[in-house]
């Protein structure tokens, strides 16, 4: 037997498509919306959760038969709290150029759904090492997500990836530009990011049917 | 089946002990780590003051500050003078770069006299005035360090924030938007404070133009650039007499 039991595998698995948390869970849709106008901002946000997420899993798990059933949800979040402020305060003493970086998503983590969510459905119901692969699986199914949607709206809205001018220049008419190529400015703001949610969750359901719900 | 930990009394004690343990914990961490953060913020000062006037590690697209190890040192090389004006009072102090601007601002709110630092820096032979600016984003705080010469030319900026949007807001840090400053004008040709408005529209997306008092804004962060145009026209207005004392 390898390091994964077949069971086990499948918590890591399967939050990468057919129970992926953003398209088919529908959590962690407010950040998605917030933060993908740029590729890079994605990735910095999907590796932080993968992080938080993992970690918080395995605490929340290791504390599920003594949490109290009336005040859990308030323990999770007074969990990721901790954990996020945690590292927040290391990162600004021994990393700072880092932690300017993070620093914005900080509030965006603590109050992702995404987390509450597994912890919730998850961590408090099984063991610690499966909760930390159901925690990195989610967290790396949300980044998926995450990485599709901030890749085309920096390509559609800026014409950039990670800041590269991968298109030519607006202003200098270079490239693309040169032929009466323009930069779709509302790919930059929110609703767009909420089309093209909508958009994955359609192929996906569109090659998957039994992904669709009947009614 | 009722569990142990269903009931009230074991409830209360789990709540008050997990606020406990939680909270001295992050007491102490915060208190243990306070010093190393306060350092690192007075290197950063010292960074962004230097970078303002154009003492930095910049490549082609990417904003570099000089490196923390040197930041001391090069800021006592290049930093002539650091005046502290109070009214019509100008004098100097070596630790006028730690004044915290928001605590002033509050000041003048309150009615007493807000203490504006100005930082003298010379490099290759020119000139350099280097003030603080403060003022509010969409979600939080922005501030930054704005560098003229004698007529209150830009001779660069840099600009910060707490927690504008990522990709959006958060992009008035990059170069692309920095670097729109330079060499903009504050002052019209008759000597009245004009700023430098944060404009949508993009009349002069190349800007060529120094003295439209406007640069082009970044889409999809209309607030932030508000927010820039408004620090720029509050905080440095506030450094015109200063200016025009030190014509005569």
């Amino acid at each position: 037997m390898g390091l994964l039991s077949k069971k086990d595998a499948v918590l890591l698995t399967d939050p990468l498509a057919d129970n992926n948390p953003i398209t088919i869970q529908v959590l962690g849709i407010c950040s998605a919306l917030a933060i993908t106008a740029e590729l890079k901002a994605s990735i910095v946000m999907a590796i932080s959760v993968m992080f938080v997420l993992g970690l918080g899993n395995v605490v929340i798990s290791l504390m599920r038969n003594i949490i109290p059933s009336k005040i859990r949800i308030i323990v999770q979040l007074i969990v990721v709290a901790t954990l996020v402020i945690i590292v927040d305060l290391v990162l600004k003493a021994f990393a700072y150029e880092l932690s300017k970086t993070l620093s914005v998503f900080v509030g965006l983590i603590i109050t992702n759904c995404i987390i509450m969510g597994r912890f919730e459905a998850f961590a408090l119901g099984n063991g610690p090492w499966r909760s930390f692969l159901d925690g990195i699986g989610n967290a790396v199914g949300y980044g998926v997500i995450l990485i599709i949607v901030g890749f085309f709206r920096e390509l559609l809205g800026s014409g950039t990836l990670l800041g590269f001018k991968v298109l030519g220049d607006p202003i200098e008419k270079t490239g693309l530009y040169a032929i009466g190529y323009e930069n779709n400015g509302f790919m930059l703001l929110s609703p767009m990011a909420l089309i093209v949610v909508g958009i994955i969750i359609w192929i996906q359901r569109s090659k998957n049917k039994s992904l669709i719900e009947e009614n | 089946m009722s569990k142990r930990t269903d009931s009230n009394g074991y409830t209360m004690v789990f709540a008050v002990v997990m606020v406990l343990i939680v909270g001295s914990l992050l007491a102490f961490l915060a208190s243990s780590l306070k010093p190393t953060i306060k350092e690192n913020e007075r290197i950063e000062k010292q960074q962004n003051i230097l970078y303002a006037m154009g003492v930095n590690e910049n490549d082609e697209s990417s904003a570099n500050f000089v490196s923390t190890s040197i930041a001391g040192e090069e800021f006592s090389k290049y930093i002539k003078k650091q005046i502290v004006i109070e009214g019509d009072k100008v004098s100097e102090s070596d630790d006028a770069y730690l004044i915290d601007v928001k605590k002033q601002q509050a000041n003048a709110k309150a009615g007493k006299v807000r203490k504006l630092p100005l930082f003298v820096g010379e490099k290759d032979g020119k000139t350099y005035y280097v003030a603080p600016i403060r003022g509010k984003g969409l979600w939080d705080a922005i501030w930054g360090y704005v560098s003229m010469d004698e007529n209150m030319i830009v001779q660069g900026a840099y600009f910060d924030h707490k927690g504008e949007t990522p990709g959006l807001g958060a992009n008035i840090k990059q170069r692309y938007f920095m670097d729109d400053f330079i060499g903009e004008h504050l002052m019209t040709e008759s000597g009245a404070f004009k700023g430098i408005t944060v404009a949508k529209g993009n009349n002069d997306p190349k800007n060529e133009d120094k003295t439209d008092y406007e640069v082009d804004a970044i889409a999809g962060a209309t607030i932030t650039g508000d927010g820039i145009s408004a620090m720029i026209k509050k905080d440095l207005a506030l450094y015109v007499p200063y200016f025009k004392n030190l014509k005569k």
